[in-house]
Order: C-alpha cells, then sequence, then structure tokens
C-alpha cells in the first residue's frame, strides 16, 4: 500500500443554486460588456432586438474595467441590485 | 491492566481538571448529536449522584456546540468537559460514542463500555455500588431500551483523524492522505486523480513530503498565497506536496516558495494569467548566488530540457497552480492553443557574462539577494537570429526588427517583451559601449512606424480602428509610435551558451494594470 498526500486545496466547492427561471423576460436586463475587442457591437445588436421584441423591459449597460480580471464587488453588487436578468457579453 | 492515557480538560467554568486523581474514575466519551448520547445523560446523572463523592467523574463533549446544547437538554449536576480538540478521544482510541471508562485509583483500565447495553451499564452500577459500599443509582432501568449501538466518534472522521494522527505524532504534515490499494499502479492513479500535467509524477509519499519541507525553514501549516482561481490556501506543505510531484529537490523549495508569493498577487494576476484564451504562463527567471548553490543551467540549451533545477521549479509552480488553485485546461484555464510553457518556464540569468545591472538589481534588489520574477507570457522562445550584425547599433537594430512580431506586426503599444540576449550577442553590444538603455532606445527607433501604416487595412485589420483615424489629421497620421508603450516594456538579461549568435525573446500578454505586471520576490535563506 502505498499513501499519497493530497496535493489539492481539499476544499469543497460551494454549491450555489441557479435562481428560479420564469419563462418570461420582464422588467431590468443588465448587459455587461467584459471589455474585449467587438464585445460592444455583439451587446448593440443585442439590446436593439430585445427592446424590439420585449415591451416594457429597461436594458441597463455595464462593463468591467478589463476583461483579464473578475468583475469587481461594487459592479456584482450593483448589477444584482438592480437588475432582474442579466446577459454577459464573453466575446471569444 | 493498561493505565489509560492521561489528560488535561477544562470544565464549563474554564477550570482545568486532569485525570488521572487520586480515586477511581468514571470517563465518559460522548458528543451531543448522537441519540445514544442523549439517552445516556440521565444514567450518567444517576451514576453521579450515588457515586460522585467517591469516584472522580468525568464526562466530555466532542463539539463545543453541542455540549452548550447538552447541558440545557439535561442540566447534569457535573460539568461537561471540554473534549473539541479531540485528543482525549483520539488518545482513548474510541471508535464509538458513548464509550464509558471504569478506572482505579491508580489510573489502570479497569472496564471498558461502549454505545450503551442495559445490562452491562447496570452491572457496572452494582459492581460500584458493592466497591464503594454504597447505593446503586436511583433509576428505573427497565423505562431504557435494552441496547443502543452508539455513533461514530468525531475523532475517526476522515476528515479529522489524518490530522489528529499528525498531531498526536508530532508530524507537521496536515494534509489529507490518499491510500492507494496494492493492486493499483500509483502513477496511473495520480494521472486519474487529475493531478497531473499530463507527464508522470512523482508520488508524494509522506517521507518525500517531509524530506522536501527540509527546504525551508517556514512552518508547514503557514499560508504562503491564497492561490486564484478556487482561492485555495497555497500552505507551506501543500506547496511542497507539489514540488514533490514535480521532480524538485527540498533546495529548490525557497524559490518554488517565492514564485508562489509573486504569482498570487493582485499584480501578476494569475486567475487571468491562467484563464485567457490567449494562453499565457507564468515564465520564471532567478537571480542571485541560489543559481549556483542549487545547479541551475544558465548557459548551454537555457531555455530547453536537461537541467533538473530549471525544469522542475516551473514544473512544481505550475502543477501548485493547476492543483491548489485549481486552474485546469477546459475549466477556467481556457487557452486556445496552450503553449509548451505551461509544463514549465524557468531559467537563470547568466550574470557573470553579464557586463550590464542583472535583472534583480536593475529592478531594486541588492547584488548577492537571490530573487525570482515572474513575467507573463503569450509566447516563446522565439529566435533572433543575427550571425551578421558587427556593430552595436545593427544588432541592436535587429533586435528591434526581431520584436516587431510581438502580438502583430502592426500592434503597437501591446505588450511587454522578456529578452533573453545570448552572450556573443552581448560581446557585440558591448565592444560599442552599449548599455541597456541603448538597446532599450535602439529597439524603439528601429520599431517606430507612422500611425498611417498601422491602421487597420486591406491586408490586417489590426492595430489603429479605421474610425479612430479617419477624425485625425494627416499631420496626427504621421506621428510614429514605436513598438512598445514604455522602454521598461523591454526587460532584458543575459543567458545561453557562449557559441552562437541567436537571441530569444517570450512576448507578453496583456500588459499592466490591465492584464499582469511582472513581480519580483526575495527567495529565503535556508
Amino acid at each position: 500500500m502505498t499513501t499519497i498526500l493530497d496535493p489539492t486545496n481539499e476544499a469543497e466547492p460551494v454549491a450555489r443554486q441557479i435562481t428560479p427561471r420564469s419563462g418570461v423576460i420582464t422588467g431590468r436586463v443588465a448587459l455587461l460588456d467584459i471589455s474585449k475587442p467587438r464585445g460592444n457591437v455583439l451587446l448593440d445588436r443585442l439590446e436593439t432586438l430585445l427592446s424590439e421584441r420585449l415591451e416594457g423591459i429597461t436594458v441597463n449597460r455595464y462593463s468591467k474595467p478589463t476583461f483579464t480580471k473578475p468583475a469587481p464587488d461594487a459592479l456584482r453588487r450593483e448589477i444584482q441590485e438592480n437588475n432582474d436578468f442579466i446577459i454577459e457579453g464573453l466575446a471569444d | 491492566m493498561s493505565q489509560l492515557p492521561a489528560f488535561l480538560l477544562s470544565d464549563e467554568n474554564g477550570e482545568s481538571i486532569s485525570f488521572p486523581g487520586d480515586k477511581a474514575a468514571l470517563i465518559c466519551l460522548l458528543k451531543e448529536d448522537c441519540p445514544t448520547c442523549n439517552e445516556v445523560m440521565p444514567v450518567l446523572e444517576s451514576f453521579y449522584r450515588a457515586f460522585g463523592d467517591r469516584v472522580d467523574f468525568y464526562v466530555a463533549g466532542q463539539t463545543l456546540e453541542g455540549n452548550t446544547r447538552l447541558r440545557e437538554r439535561h442540566n447534569p449536576s457535573f460539568s461537561i468537559l471540554d473534549d473539541t480538540s479531540l485528543k482525549v478521544s483520539f488518545a482513548y482510541d474510541i471508535d464509538t460514542v458513548p464509550s464509558l471508562f471504569l478506572s482505579d485509583d491508580q489510573g489502570n483500565l479497569a472496564k471498558q463500555l461502549t454505545g450503551f447495553v442495559r445490562r452491562e451499564w447496570q452491572q457496572l452500577a452494582r459492581d460500584l455500588s458493592d466497591s464503594l459500599d454504597t447505593e446503586a443509582p436511583e433509576l428505573d432501568w427497565e423505562a431504557l431500551p435494552e441496547w443502543r449501538v452508539g455513533c461514530g466518534s468525531l475523532s475517526v472522521d476522515p476528515l479529522i483523524a489524518d490530522r489528529l494522527r499528525a498531531e498526536a505524532e508530532n508530524s507537521p504534515l496536515r494534509a489529507r492522505k490518499i491510500e492507494i490499494a496494492p493492486a493499483d499502479d500509483e502513477f496511473e492513479f495520480m494521472f486519474d486523480q487529475g493531478f497531473s500535467d499530463g507527464l508522470p509524477l512523482v508520488p508524494p509519499t509522506p517521507v518525500r513530503v517531509l524530506r522536501m519541507l527540509t527546504g525551508t525553514k517556514r512552518d508547514p501549516q503557514e499560508v504562503v498565497a491564497v492561490m486564484p482561481p478556487n482561492m485555495g490556501d497555497a500552505t507551506v506543505e501543500k506547496i511542497a506536496i507539489n514540488a514533490v510531484m514535480a521532480g524538485a529537490k527540498p533546495e529548490y523549495l525557497g524559490v518554488i516558495l517565492a514564485a508562489v508569493e509573486a504569482v498570487c498577487t493582485d499584480e501578476y494576476n494569475i486567475h487571468g494569467v491562467m484563464a485567457t484564451t490567449m494562453g499565457a504562463s507564468p515564465v520564471m527567471v532567478v537571480n542571485g548566488p541560489i543559481r549556483e548553490r542549487i545547479g541551475m543551467n544558465m548557459k548551454l540549451g537555457v531555455l530547453g530540457q536537461g537541467s533538473r533545477a530549471n525544469a522542475t521549479i516551473g514544473r512544481a509552480l505550475r502543477l501548485a497552480i493547476r492543483n491548489i488553485g485549481g486552474a485546469k485546461p477546459g475549466g477556467t484555464e481556457r487557452s486556445t492553443l496552450g503553449n509548451p510553457m505551461k509544463f514549465t518556464m524557468c531559467f537563470p540569468e547568466w550574470e557573470e557574462r553579464n557586463p550590464w545591472d542583472p535583472l534583480h538589481v536593475e529592478r531594486g534588489f541588492g547584488a548577492d539577494d537571490c530573487v525570482v520574477t515572474v513575467f507573463a507570457m503569450t509566447s516563446g522562445p522565439t529566435l533572433i537570429v543575427d550571425q551578421s550584425s558587427r556593430t552595436a547599433s545593427q544588432l541592436a537594430g535587429s533586435l528591434g526588427l526581431g520584436l516587431e512580431s510581438a502580438f502583430h506586426p502592426k500592434a503597437h503599444y501591446a505588450t511587454e517583451v522578456l529578452l533573453v540576449v545570448c552572450p556573443e550577442h552581448v560581446d557585440t553590444l558591448i565592444r560599442d559601449g552599449y548599455t541597456k538603455a541603448d538597446i532599450r532606445a535602439r529597439i524603439q527607433e528601429v520599431t517606430k512606424r507612422p500611425i498611417s501604416e498601422l491602421v487597420e487595412n486591406e491586408v490586417s485589420a489590426v492595430g489603429f480602428p479605421k474610425s479612430a483615424a479617419a477624425s485625425m489629421t494627416e499631420e496626427a497620421l504621421q506621428k510614429e509610435l514605436p513598438k512598445f508603450k514604455s522602454d521598461a516594456d523591454i526587460h532584458i538579461v543575459v543567458a545561453g551558451a557562449d557559441a552562437g549568435k541567436f537571441s530569444g525573446a517570450f512576448h507578453g500578454w496583456a500588459t499592466g494594470e490591465i492584464g499582469s505586471i511582472s513581480v519580483s520576490r526575495k527567495i529565503e535563506e535556508v
């Protein structure tokens, strides 16, 4: 029998629940641009289409300072508090 | 008759209570979330009332919150002792709670009961009553269950037992132990567990990890860094385990620890370096006397294979990022092509062959300091072949032209480079008195291009956006931009064989606040 030591951080991943899907998009929709080239082009088009097809929604635009780092906590909080839906443009 | 382990526990008032005392003793180890333990609490209360003035009474609970709840639920006359460290439960080698021990006045084991078997506990009550010449406990035995199996002691919980064993053995190791069955091939097992970068690993046995830990004076449980993307605690021990797997020697550990510290800074941004589709990887440069001491190769084939120190230090860092940080290809590591530097890329500077300040001195360290510097690089080493230039200005010009392809020839101000100048090229540059500043200036000079040449066009859309150029004056479009935003984006080190006119370059990633900034850390002297 060989015994080895665990090289990982031994952490149990936190299980997060997905917010229930209502099947209908209403209210406030956040579009998050991660600041990769041409991500804004995609999101501009998406904003136009969403506004055309869905009545009564409000689109809020956000962008990350840089695509190379996770979104700052303050930005995450702002998006969470002021929106019902979010679409993130990964651009890759 | 065996001697029961001595112990010292705190009661509910924080007073220390020791075993053995000078009387016979009853010791019961239990935990609150065990139904059987709750069943025996009233029995223990009646024992205490009957015998408490003639025997020492020790009832110890395994969790702090649980002890509070036992107090609220049963309000016993005795104090519930605090074995939340589980040291007594471990020392008494119990699998099950409740476990009851009777000792004589010398601390010798007289009887041990496990779980609750009514007949056994009743017999014990009778025996004690007889031997102590006192009334038996007042108890409606018939109202109690005949038999209750009890629960597993927390001290044998797999998540806790290894730590307790290590503490008891005074071992510095705390990592979970993984037993590989004799029928399993340990090398295949480690592949299957996902620990590997694709190449075989050295099994990190406790003996090898202990030997690795002799390479540092730091406490094995010290958290060197919190490692993205999973924010894992990179303890000295965990890093040592990965260093063993990489094939490193204990004397390399200091370099690896310093490198882990460096990549886990906000400036370096290892999260982004690993996650980027562009495929960046840490490139480590080592400076100072440690290079010779641990046998690093800074000469022939410096950026290639063949040196255990170069290869395994770089690999240890990458394995630590994979296993402790959790950056794995296909998970949060999402490089489009990847690159071979993701296995390992670490080399020392040949300071003695360098006529200029070596990298670490340029970065503010003393010449005798041992320092590791980490860069985030996406490609390299790409060769700059120049066997023809005989003047410094020609050669530095060549180096500049060779660097034009970093990112893309039309991408200016986009990234940084790490230039590895070979000794023969050093000789040509120094013959004309070139300093590092002269080399940088010459590179910037020969790579200057008017903005008009960098605007997106039919050949390539990379470069200056057409829309931005449209609003610029002709004069503004003729402004010349060098390849690099700042001379400081050209890092220069010396390494390689004495023979050959081939310098090399690593091309950077997103440079600066937007992506990654190179970081240096001093290496611990052992």
